[in-house]
């Protein structure tokens, strides 16, 4: 059981890290995201880099979604916006890679500001889908100009940092994970300020919001460039990732993608954001080991895909009837229980 | 200007508008009597010409019988979905409701791609294949034959709704839930029947578009046309249905044959857009007024 927790301050009260033992963990999380790369295959790694930039793109989403209550469904259209800038931004001009990132972000928050305009009229659903039209819009402007080379996309070279080839998803670690740190870093204080309060004011009831005195045009405006400039930071990374950007990179299935992923992992909470992006990445790569392990080995791969489409509605449906706030609240749960152990409230 | 062409892709462009109107009036139904916004509506086209192809094709079934099994099986379908996801969700926000409908539709799809492959298949011939035309401009017998039995089963459903017993009882829960449960109604049957109906005429539409443009497993894709449809007519509005239905059937057809086909999505949705600026709550949409 936890005792002597006894806050005497108001900023003790609001820190972000209150116990010694989320201190320690914080230690060892932080020694094992330092170790890792040391230990782990190349597949591994790929893998944690991709789980880190879909943890940027959903805690983004998680600002605009779960803490404003503005559902999007283009989230992917913004992570492509950061993409294309940065891969156009690299090849047209070879700008240095950190200011490519936030020229990313910034190309994609104009976007998400665009399509935001709507947000002041519709609410819910209809926003929904209007959001689904900005990327349908984004993918035919990506297939159809010049710049962005057309259906067949561009590749982009290697990132430079201080004169090092990011070529390997060993060096690119180094980039992608402290970058996605200081991001969720970054959302995690937004809520501790009047901004972040605003935006879960607006959420909870946005006419009551009004009324308190929360200018709704200026915060839902600002709620979407925020989010989109997630977007667009991680489709960057993304882009430096894969090296090579087409229209079809970022498909609609994408943004529902994300918007799974803070549903798994808890709405409105930013360990949901990380524990759902990173569920969502690794369920199918769970699959694909089961699959392996499977008997008929060839004949049973042409299986795997559809099975991950099946496995992934059913990981939505099931969480939503069965654990409608997602596994930050599984985690809170076990947290709970070791708070109160061995006496049970 | 050549005017001929243009009567001929305009009528050509509503006749498979009735098909986004039935498809739309399914949404509709779902939506006035649940509020539960069915972005599966495409998923469950595609289960109901899937169920057609099996009847008819694996099975060789006669053709009235394939249908038959079709909207009755997707009817199931519908049911069974109703049960197991919509109900346990009932008072849960909207955008919880909306994201189980959207995991329905991936595991629609996957389970078609397990079954059949996503190897885009024919649906057996049954429409009658003299072409149609009207004045001088020629019309695709399929599309043609296809709108006609849409806007029949249309006016047929619309009928029902008006004159049955159950129809009734679904107007009465959309029109106002608490009232109509009070007057002895079972909404949550209402629900149930809502679902169900809805199911069934997305089969028919299904089978339908299916036979003009073959199945496959991203059939679901039409729905996404059918969600601008509802939109721009208004999400609780039949009457919208119907003419966004043939709005933006017109709208594809003109965007596809003077711009381009991959025009043709991008023309809807700058539609949409305009539409949700225009008019947020959709041309025939109930403007809902918000207290404290």
């Amino acid at each position: 059981m936890r005792i002597g927790t006894l806050k005497q301050s108001y900023i003790a009260d609001a820190a972000l890290f209150d116990s010694h033992t989320q201190k320690t963990w914080l230690g060892v999380g932080t020694a094992l995201l330092l170790l890792f790369p040391f230990m782990a295959s190349d597949y591994w790694l790929y893998l944690a880099c991709l789980v880190a930039i879909n943890v940027a793109s959903a805690t983004g989403l998680n600002i605009l979604t779960g803490y404003t209550g503005l559902v999007s469904l283009g989230q992917a259209a913004f992570m492509g916006l950061g993409a294309y800038t940065v891969a156009i931004m690299q090849t047209r001009l070879g700008t240095p890679f950190l200011l490519n990132l936030v020229a990313g972000g910034i190309v994609a928050m104009l976007g998400g500001l665009v399509v935001g305009i709507p947000s002041l009229r519709v609410k819910g659903l209809y926003l929904a889908i209007a959001t689904i039209a900005a990327s349908f819009i984004t993918h035919f402007l990506f297939a159809n100009l010049k710049l962005t080379g057309g259906t067949s996309g561009l590749s982009l070279p290697p990132a430079q940092l201080f004169g090092l080839a990011l070529d390997t998803s060993f060096r690119l670690y180094w980039v992608i994970v402290p970058v996605t740190l200081l991001m969720v870093l970054g959302a995690a204080n937004l809520f501790r300020t009047r901004i972040g309060r605003a935006f879960i004011a607006i959420r909870d009831r946005d006419i009551s919001a009004e009324v308190l005195g929360i200018p709704l045009l200026r915060y839902k405006l600002l709620s979407f460039g925020l989010s989109s400039f997630y977007a667009g930071v991680a489709g960057g990374l993304w882009a430096y990732f894969f090296r090579v950007v087409t229209p079809e990179s970022f498909p609609l299935l994408m943004s529902i993608f994300f918007l799974a992923a803070i549903i798994v992992g808890g709405m409105g909470t930013i360990l949901g954001g990380i524990l759902g992006a990173f569920f969502m990445t690794m369920v199918p790569e769970l699959l694909k080991l089961v699959f392996d392990l499977l008997p008929g080995g060839t004949e049973m791969t042409v299986f795997l895909s559809p099975v991950r489409t099946v496995v992934f509605g059913l990981l939505i449906v099931g969480f939503l009837v069965f654990e409608p706030h997602g596994l930050a609240e599984v985690w809170r749960r076990i947290r709970r229980f070791f708070h109160l152990w061995p006496f049970r409230s | 200007m050549d005017w001929a062409y243009l009567f001929e892709i305009a009528l050509n462009g509503v006749a498979s508008g009735g098909l986004y109107a039935l498809a739309a009036l399914a949404f509709v139904l779902v939506y006035k009597a649940t509020r539960v916004v069915n972005i599966a509506i495409g998923e469950m086209l595609m289960i109901g010409a899937y169920l057609f192809f099996a009847f008819a094709a694996s099975f060789s079934l006669p053709i009235w019988l394939a249908v038959l099994g079709a909207v009755l099986g997707t009817g199931l379908l519908g049911a069974v979905v109703e049960r197991t996801m919509i109900r346990p969700l009932l008072g849960e926000p909207p955008i919880s409701v909306f994201m189980v409908t959207v995991g329905l539709a991936s595991i629609l799809v996957g389970l078609v791609e397990i079954v059949w492959t996503a190897d885009q298949r024919r649906l057996p011939e049954f429409l009658p294949k003299t072409p149609v035309m009207i004045g001088d401009a020629f019309l695709a017998p399929k599309v043609a034959y296809g709108s006609l039995v849409a806007l029949v089963l249309i006016v047929l459903v619309l009928l029902v709704f008006r004159f049955w017993r159950g129809g009734v009882a679904l107007r009465a829960t959309a029109s106002d839930q608490a009232a109509a449960y009070s007057m002895g109604i079972n909404v949550p049957r209402v629900f149930s029947l809502a679902w169900v109906a809805s199911a069934m005429i997305a089969a028919v539409a299904g089978i339908i578009v299916g036979s003009i443009g073959g199945i496959s497993s991203s059939m679901g894709v039409f729905g996404l046309s059918v969600l601008v449809v509802v939109i721009v007519g208004g999400l609780d509005s039949v009457l919208g249905a119907l003419v966004g239905g043939v709005f933006i059937g017109l709208v594809e057809a003109l965007a596809g044959s003077y711009l381009g086909g991959e025009y043709k999505l991008l023309a809807t949705f700058v539609v949409l857009v305009g539409v949700l600026m225009i008019r947020p709550y959709g041309l025939f949409g109930t403007h809902e007024i918000e207290r404290l």
